[in-house]
């Protein structure tokens, strides 16, 4: 209970500056009185109440498990393969129960994501329900996991952060080019809406239990860096699907151009 | 509560187990299959996800209630006011607001400060630890503001996002040079936290919102893209501040 409460007072903090601008400039600038005020003052109240809620839920039951299995995970019992003492050096291939992990954590945490079905749920709204809801979030949902799977063996083999970071800025211009136009800033924002409540404590987890595991690795410089794979991606993999959807509406004779239309 | 109302808060429930089945079935699979682990404290676990289960059904109600409705309210109004200095002024303090008090910027600065005192960039006493710290939160705070402000303008005149997006990658590069080779991880990791929860869909709806009402703007092509030019700006002005600082 103490939690909740706790959960409570942290979430009012996160609300009351944006409550502060937001009344504020209602109340000095705009000067005019917001329709159905009500409504929207019990709304925040909903926000303020249900995000309380939800942190205090996965503080006091999936982040400490999720914690507890990365933990296991990285453990170099588990890598090892049981208690034998292996006689040859760990390779890449010896962490690919991390990769699954990190590639499954990645999707499971972006679905349950509250920022991203606030942006799907307009996407869907704007686009007059040609961008459906789930499209939006399963295609997400699978740059992050791809994201964040890439990022734990980039860990693991302690290559530099910035070649990937790079090589997917550049992957990420070239389909700018071909993309189709109407997707383009929704698939930047992508990136961005991903990685906030349930994304950032548990992969940060994962990838500092994993630097400190991997001999050579620094958990202070190698640690970091999994939340900016998990912001890169779902922009790939968001242009990706706009430009598959087109292509297979093309080959049935749909007209060129015409708005990503999901399954 | 009539019966209507609750036929609609059931099939939110509903809609918001669906949503956290995912994490469920992984976190299930896993642990019991891999790790061959019995799952801790069932029941806590239980209560947890009830209480997640409710606290997303809430959110999801209040953004549809509050969030989104005064986001675009206020856009409306500033673009019928016609004033744009008011409104990048609210767009900088929205931005700025909402970011310099967020839990996860304060924890990454507060790291990072630890990680400058490693290096002897700054001296390792306490206070030299939370002046740095406290400067990156405020460096970060008014790069997004900054963010923000160049996102509305973009709106007001219809530039096309990848301008932006692609000059603040070149940027993103250029930086990356030059910093502390130390600083690049977090840098690239401050980009995704500023970002909270509360702030995404207002600025979503801020920016829709004034897309939808300026002639000639497509609330598809011109309304989103605030988002990602905030979480861009944070890289470079962090990059920065580990330059300069110290």
């Amino acid at each position: 209970m103490s939690g909740l409460l706790a959960a409570l007072l942290g979430t009012l903090r996160d609300v009351l500056p944006i409550a502060a601008v937001v009344f504020g400039f209602q109340l000095l600038v705009i000067r005019r009185p917001v329709p159905n005020l009500k409504r929207v003052l019990l709304g925040f109240v909903y926000v303020l109440l249900g995000l309380a809620l939800f942190l205090e839920g996965l503080e006091q039951a999936l982040f400490p498990l999720g914690r507890l299995m990365a933990q296991q995970l990285t453990a170099p019992e588990f890598i090892g393969g049981g208690a034998e003492l292996l006689t040859r050096p760990l390779g890449a291939w010896d962490y690919r129960w991390i990769y699954l992990f990190a590639f499954a954590v990645g999707f499971a945490t972006t679905i349950a994501e509250p920022s991203l079905i606030a942006v799907a749920l307009k996407a869907h709204e704007v686009s007059g329900g040609a961008i459906s809801v789930w499209g939006l979030r399963i295609a997400v949902a699978i740059g992050v996991a791809v994201g964040i799977a890439l990022g734990t063996f980039r860990i693991v083999t302690g290559t530099p952060i910035h070649w990937y970071i790079i090589g997917g800025y550049v992957v990420v211009i070239i389909q700018t080019l071909y993309a189709p136009r109407l997707i383009i800033p929704l698939a930047y924002d992508s990136g961005g809406v991903t990685t906030s409540t349930v994304t950032v404590p548990l992969v940060a987890a994962l990838g500092l239990g994993l630097a400190s595991t991997v001999p050579g690795r620094s958990p202070l410089v190698d640690g970091f860096g999994l939340i900016a794979f998990a912001s890169l991606f779902p922009m790939i993999s968001v242009m990706g699907y706009a430009q598959l959807s087109r292509h297979l509406g093309r080959s049935r004779g749909a007209p060129a151009g015409s708005p990503p239309k999901a399954p | 509560m009539g019966a209507n109302q609750l036929r609609i808060l059931f099939r939110s429930l509903a809609e918001s187990a669906r949503d956290l089945l995912p994490i469920v079935v992984v976190i299930a699979v896993f642990q019991l299959a891999l790790l061959r682990q019995p799952i801790p404290n069932l029941l806590d676990l239980l209560v947890g996800v009830l209480l997640v289960l409710l606290g997303l059904t809430l959110f999801i109600r209040g953004l549809e209630m509050g969030l989104f409705p005064i986001g675009e309210t206020m856009a409306y109004a500033f673009a019928r006011k016609g004033s744009l200095f008011w409104l990048l002024l609210f767009a900088f303090a929205l931005g700025f607001g909402t970011t310099v008090a967020e839990p996860a910027l304060i924890a990454v600065a507060d790291e990072a400060a630890k990680m400058a005192a490693a290096d002897g960039v700054i001296a390792a006493d306490p206070a030299a630890l939370a002046g740095y710290a406290k400067g990156l939160r405020y460096t970060v705070a008014v790069s997004v503001g900054f963010a923000i402000v160049v996102g509305v303008f973009r709106i007001i005149r219809g530039w096309p996002i990848q301008y932006l997006i692609v000059g603040g990658y070149i940027g993103v590069v250029i930086m990356t040079l030059f910093a502390p080779k130390e600083i690049v991880g977090i840098a690239y990791d401050s980009g995704g936290v500023t970002t909270s929860t509360i702030t995404v869909p207002l600025v979503t709806a801020l920016g829709v919102g004034l897309a939808s009402s300026i002639k000639g703007r497509n609330p598809m092509v011109d309304g989103f893209g605030l988002i990602a030019f905030a979480s861009l700006t944070p890289m470079i002005f962090v990059m920065g501040y580990g330059m300069v600082a110290g």
